[in-house]
């Protein structure tokens, strides 16, 4: 199912994607969401996944995580299909999930949720010292409630839980929503960082502004499919295609 | 970078806490100092073993968002097999030794919880599993295996009340001044704070207990980050079964009588408890169940009338305060 245009994906082969989606029909309740995605992340590059609201993206990356169950279709991650197994185990294989919620544990300290994401044991100190690099609040509020953060904290210690230990694959949906400007240059570098240690990111966006110059890759949904892929190099430059993939309802013009 | 907003202190939510010895001083102008210290000490106990049996309730709930109202057949079936031990070994209860009484005790206590954590995890394989998701058929379910259990106790140890005796060292009272407490209830206070230190230690310090309460916030993310959430709340439920059975030998050694129906009896109790406390929460449910004795008893004093709907008027009090319980979980 590789794409044509994603042969040259920061080097990296598209006959080696990290993650395939063939075909993914994902049902809700009655609710038909996903009809038939077909998704190619390359290995290693920070791969965007651009829609508006109700297009699919969140749908899409929580049934890779296994959160909803794809009806039809195959989601092969590392070269086995991963549609039957269950979230722990789709966690275990490897992927790390940064939902749109953050959903961090409002109860438990920063160093709490952080012990918990690294499930092989101890804090790695040297580790954290490098996500607190990037994230200095997180050492400064390293021993009060999660839920006491502001919305950037949080959504700096939902990533933190992500990357506490390597993982293959980060699937992160829409970290940039509802966050001051300052924040969201401080998640730019963080993702900037990420990309250099060669982590494999699929990044769900509505702010293209913010990934146009940070995404290898691109694809565009539209209805519960995928209806673009191909370089973001090549979408960037190109307005006509921006206007007509992505019209008005994201934030690309403001 | 990003800004510097200082941080709200860490809020420590203790207007809750301060219920329990605000009811208590509340009630000192209208008893003697004497009968004061007697019905607190007897509404503390009463209260740790009602803490006791609802504990593992609201976990459950917390949890996995399960409606278990067959609770009380743990409380039941934990007293009855105890008998099991203690009506063999009577003579080692009677026997004027502390180590021969305690070492029944214990015996009883061990078999009980662990044929309740066995029935638990029974209980959630057989009838829980196949209604996640589902509340009402959830009540009808456990609701039918309470029955079942009773009818089963009825079959194996007979339909008659049972005699529960009490170890020779815990019987009678201690005297403060003029004040008569009685020793079992004493023991009863005792263990309540052990367990619910235990637990507050589990859950604040483990890794099990921070994912316990991690999952009561959100059970998906935890699945994210890689823990089988299904094995967590099995054993969640198993320990949580055998602390009712716990609760179950504490409340029949304090009656000194057994009946098949003494847990469906104290059910609307513990579930008044894990209400006022706050679905999920241990601590509100440890402070809901010493209010409620506490009010249960001086209220039995002052105004016998009063006492029969003293538990409704103190969860309608609590919830005009706080419709979500003492300590609410956000759930999501």
């Amino acid at each position: 199912m590789a794409h044509p245009n994603l042969r040259d994906v920061n080097a990296a082969p598209a006959a080696d994607p990290i993650l395939t989606l063939s075909g993914v029909h994902t049902h809700i309740g009655q609710y038909h969401i996903l009809q038939g995605v077909d998704l190619v992340v390359p290995r290693g590059g920070l791969a965007v996944l651009l829609g508006r609201n109700g297009a699919g993206k969140t749908t899409t990356l929580r049934t890779i995580m296994g959160l909803w169950k794809a009806s039809r279709g195959s989601i092969m991650f590392d070269g086995r299909d991963i549609s039957k197994m269950t979230t722990p185990d789709i966690a275990r294989a490897g992927i790390a999930y940064v939902p749109e919620s953050m959903a961090v544990f409002s109860e438990l300290t920063v160093r709490e949720n952080l012990y918990l994401a690294a499930r092989t044991g101890p804090l790695d100190a040297a580790r954290v010292d490098w996500i607190c690099g990037f994230f200095p609040a997180l050492k400064r509020f390293w021993n009060y409630p999660a839920g006491n953060l502001s919305g950037g904290q949080k959504q700096m210690v939902a990533i933190a839980r992500a990357i506490v230990e390597p993982r293959q694959l980060l699937l992160v949906d829409e970290p940039t929503k509802g966050l001051a400007p300052a924040i969201v240059q401080s998640l730019m570098a963080a993702f900037r960082e990420l990309k250099d240690t060669r982590t494999t990111i699929l990044l769900v966006e509505q702010n293209f502004n913010f990934v146009r110059s940070l995404g290898d890759s691109v694809s565009v949904m539209d209805d519960g499919r995928v209806v673009h892929a191909g370089l973001m190099h090549d979408l960037a430059g190109d307005e006509a295609l921006q206007q007509r993939l992505l019209g008005l309802s994201l934030d690309s013009h403001q | 970078m990003q800004a510097e907003t200082p941080l709200p202190a860490a809020r420590r939510d203790i207007a809750p806490l301060l219920l329990v010895p605000l009811l208590m001083l509340a009630v000192l102008p209208f008893v003697s100092f004497p009968t004061w210290i007697t019905l607190t000490v007897a509404g503390l106990a009463m209260g740790m073993m009602i803490f006791i049996m609802a504990s593992g309730l609201t976990l459950v709930f917390g949890l996995m968002n399960v409606l278990n109202f067959g609770h009380g057949a743990f409380v039941s079936v934990g007293a009855f097999s105890a008998t099991l031990v203690l009506l063999p070994m009577r003579n080692w209860l009677e026997a004027d030794s502390l180590a021969a009484n305690l070492g029944a005790l214990g015996l009883a206590v061990l078999l009980a919880m662990a044929v309740t954590a066995l029935l638990g995890w029974a209980f959630e394989r057989v009838l829980i599993m196949p209604v996640y998701g589902q509340h009402l058929k959830q009540i009808l379910i456990t609701m039918g295996g309470m029955i079942v259990s009773e009818q089963l106790i009825n079959v194996i140890w007979g339909a008659e009340q049972l005699p529960l005796p009490l170890p020779a060292a815990l019987h009678g009272a201690l005297f403060l001044g003029e004040a008569a407490i009685e020793k079992y209830r004493l023991v009863a206070v005792v263990v309540g704070l052990v367990v619910f230190a235990a637990m507050f230690l589990t859950l604040n310090r483990t890794r099990i207990g921070l994912l316990i309460r991690a999952g009561v916030e959100n059970g998906d993310m935890v699945e994210a980050l890689g823990y089988r959430i299904r094995r967590l709340f099995v054993a969640v439920f198993a320990a949580g079964s055998a602390l009712a059975g716990l609760g179950g030998v504490m409340w029949g050694l304090y009656k000194e009588t057994l009946s098949a129906s003494m847990g469906a009896d104290i059910t609307v109790m513990i579930f008044i408890v894990i209400i006022i406390g706050g679905l999920g929460s241990v601590g509100g449910c440890f402070i809901g169940a010493l209010l409620m004795a506490l009010a249960g008893n001086y209220a039995g004093f002052l105004a016998p009338k009063v006492a029969l709907v003293s538990n409704i008027i103190l969860m309608i009090a609590i919830l005009l305060w706080r419709p979500a319980g003492l300590y609410s979980k956000s759930r999501s």
